[in-house]
């Protein structure tokens, strides 16, 4: 059955690393819902945290190839479940619209979102949560008329009362420390 | 340490002496002038094999690493000189072959310009490479060649490609080479881990129809000695699949043959009821598994591997030993007692006996007419004392020499497996000749693969490799025709050759060679072609509309494998 799982990567911050991990899921026609890289904690190491509906058998056989990856250090999946997750989103309306009425404002009080930056013309509004959460809030300001609207991909971090990744990084030492 | 500046395409030729390689694969062009320049002044050290299309010099390469288990080398230059690299490069990605690929760029100033033969190679070549990298920087270049030659021989060998941008070949640097030893990034190969040799040793004791499939594996990891110990010691039947071919004596007691769509018949049949699977280096391919959902339903299955993907890939497993199979398999024995299951393996030979009434002495010992492909292999085999290295193309002649020639020694066997490259075989010849040279390379090739590829017959001449080429002409494609006789009701869509005077074409490049059309003639014939000094064309023609037996048929399980059309 198909689910929505969270594969974590760590790799080395090399140029054209996104396309080589990217092709994994492209060969096997499964569709990256969300996709976020960025700096990891550990210098010159970079996370990848990648969404896909997939069955469980296809994620592991597919993060198997990603550990493939010569600069890949090591790849996790986990269900929604296992992970405690946001998105960013960002929304810009016109300002008059908060002046009409207070409905804007209510609006953004009762999601927990803030305002960020306001203008004569327009007004831009933060609020991170679920996907649902962060569309919830769009259909609502849009009712008066969103101008822009963006979305990030998912920033997700374990539940797991345990670093993985520094276990594994510790395992790995070791090995390395094994070839002669 | 001393060091010297000199400029990049000088360091390319000097990081591949200190990698040890003696012999280079090509074919110049404008971005990779340079570093052809610079190899100008190297021609004693290092020998460059000029092939007639890049597509060649890749499957040489190929051919050279099978053979010396060393990484085939080739150079090309940008655009239309590395799109051409590509075919090999999926090859050797699929069948495990550590090539290094070094291909010229556009000046880096012009990257992304769509300058005169820019193609962006490192994109295109991403999914079919273990790695590759673009050097832009001459500085990078020592250790560049350094991370692609240990990438593309250690642990699960694979293609590696560099793409050096002219103007890096151009500029100067204090050379020093340093090889790599390790990435971070990268583990080669598990520990073995001893539990789970202990965990695979129990369910081996226990077995009472083991039984051992081994793939190229045993070859990479040089485990032919452990592998031979390990069934003497357990008295397990072992088969082969097509990339296991040579790793075990064809003739030992315990090979019983080969597996797969069409291999033998009993290890095929076999598999189904066997209560133990024990798979050393090989992957399950589908052309080995056939229906997998029926695939060894009464065994457990232990599987030794060293790539940890390819556990529970295909086929789920009981016990996974990661590792190197050399050291699994010394491992192994020391922790399995001492065994015997003769009348488990007299099962396989009641089965050979079966194969071979209906289907092997009609291959090798034909009665009928016309030529068989079986008997030419049979014989070529038998004149070189089963000590020859076996090349082969893709099709019906590859399956039939794969069957019926014999091995003596390991990496004796050059094919394309997994991706099946017609084309392969005449240039892999080539290669598989410079990596040994004191040995025979038969290379048996159909009418169709031969003429994708014969333009590197001038190759093998230019270089007086003696290479003996048996072309099997059938005037088919025929490993088509046959699915097309037996799956789509004879309907012959596009599989019939008009083909053209073959051994004149030999002369034309200069190659020695005659055509034989009858029995009598093909003993001799081969005998002649053995004795000529240099490369010999033999051309056997054989019946047209013969078929490769027994044959698992596509979504079938490898039970249901038929041995005749009735």
């Amino acid at each position: 059955m198909k689910q929505e799982f969270i594969i974590t990567i760590y790799s080395e911050n090399h140029i054209g690393l996104l396309n080589r991990i990217t092709i994994n899921f492209t060969r096997r026609k499964i569709n990256i819902e969300s996709l976020t890289v960025s700096a990891s904690a550990i210098k010159g190491v970079s996370k990848f945290t990648i969404v896909v509906n997939e069955t469980a058998d296809r994620v592991r056989k597919v993060v198997g190839q990603l550990e493939k990856v010569v600069d890949v250090l090591k790849a996790f999946y986990h269900t929604n479940d296992e992970m405690v997750f946001q998105e960013i989103a960002l929304y810009k309306v016109q300002t008059d619209t908060l002046y009409d009425s207070d409905q804007v404002e209510r609006m953004v009080r009762k999601a927990g979102a803030r305002i960020l930056e306001i203008t004569r013309e327009y007004t831009v509004i933060e609020k991170t949560g679920h996907k649902e959460e962060t569309q919830e809030l769009f259909d609502e300001l849009n009712q008066f008329g969103v101008l822009q609207f963006i979305r990030s991909g998912r920033v997700a971090i374990t539940r797991d009362p345990i670093e993985r990744l520094s276990e594994f990084l510790k395992e790995r030492d070791n090995l390395l420390s094994q070839i002669d | 340490m001393a060091t010297k500046r000199i400029t990049g395409s000088e360091a390319v030729i000097l990081s591949l002496l200190e990698e040890g390689v003696d012999t280079i694969f090509g074919y110049p062009g404008g971005a990779i002038m340079p570093v052809y320049d610079a190899l100008y002044d190297y021609d004693k050290k290092v020998t460059h094999i000029l092939t007639r299309h890049e597509q060649g010099a890749v499957h040489a390469a190929e051919g050279y690493a099978k053979v010396t288990g060393k990484a085939g080398v080739c150079f090309a230059t940008s655009g239309p000189g590395a799109t051409n690299l590509i075919t090999g490069i999926a090859d050797a990605m699929i069948d495990s072959i550590p090539l290094v690929c070094i291909t010229g760029q556009v000046a880096s100033p012009l990257l992304g310009t769509d300058a005169f033969q820019e193609s962006d190679v490192v994109g295109i070549s991403m999914p079919i490479t273990k790695w590759n990298y673009q050097v832009t920087n001459a500085e990078e270049i020592p250790e560049a060649i350094a991370k692609a030659f240990y990438i593309a021989q250690s642990g699960r060998p694979g293609p590696v490609l560099l793409d050096i941008s002219k103007d890096a070949q151009f500029q100067e640097l204090e050379f020093e080479y340093k090889k790599c030893t390790k990435i971070r990034s990268y583990i080669p190969e598990q520990p073995v881990d001893p539990f789970k040799i202990k965990e695979a040793a129990e369910l081996i004791d226990q077995a009472k129809k083991p039984l051992l499939l081994f793939g190229q594996g045993i070859i990479i990891a040089q485990a032919e000695d452990e592998l031979k110990a390990f069934i003497e010691k357990t008295g397990i039947p072992a088969a082969w699949t097509l990339l296991g071919l040579s790793a075990l004596p064809t003739d030992h007691p315990l090979n019983v043959g080969m597996l797969g769509m069409h291999g033998n018949y009993g290890p095929n049949v076999k598999t189904n009821e066997a209560d133990l699977i024990i798979a050393v280096g090989m992957r399950f391919d589908d052309r080995v598994t056939g229906k997998v959902s029926s695939y060894a339903k009464k065994a457990k299955v232990v599987h030794l591997e060293v790539d940890p993907a390819e556990i529970d890939k295909i086929i789920k497993t009981d016990v996974a030993v990661l590792g190197n199979a050399k050291k699994s398999l010394a491992m192994l024995i020391n922790n399995v007692k001492d065994n015997k299951h003769d009348d488990w393996v007299a099962e396989f030979r009641e089965c050979d006996k079966v194969e071979r009434e209906k289907v092997i002495n009609k291959d090798v010992h034909p009665e009928k007419e016309g030529l068989t492909m079986g008997e030419a292999v049979r014989i070529a085999s038998e004149k070189t004392q089963h000590n020859a290295i076996l090349v082969t193309d893709v099709g019906q002649q590859q399956m039939i020499a794969s069957r019926y020639f014999k091995f003596t020694q390991s990496k004796s066997n050059v094919t394309s497996g997994g991706l099946g490259t017609m084309g392969y075989a005449i240039p892999a010849a080539l290669g598989a000749q410079l990596g040994a040279k004191d040995r025979t390379v038969c290379c048996f090739v159909g009418d169709g693969g031969f003429q994708m590829t014969l333009q590197e017959l001038g190759t093998i001449v230019q270089n007086k490799l003696p290479v003996k080429i048996i072309l099997l002409n059938n005037n088919f494609l025929g490993m088509v025709r046959q699915w097309q006789q037996l799956f789509f009701e004879k309907r012959y869509s596009f599989t019939e050759l008009q083909n053209p005077d073959f051994i004149t074409i030999g002369k034309g490049f200069g190659m020695a060679g005659h055509k034989v059309t009858k029995r009598e003639e093909l003993s001799d014939g081969i005998q002649k072609m053995i004795d000529h000094d240099g490369p010999y064309l033999l051309e056997v023609v054989v019946e047209k509309e013969d078929n490769v037996f027994p044959m698992v048929p596509t979504g079938a399980s490898v039970s249901d494998i038929i041995l005749e059309v009735k």
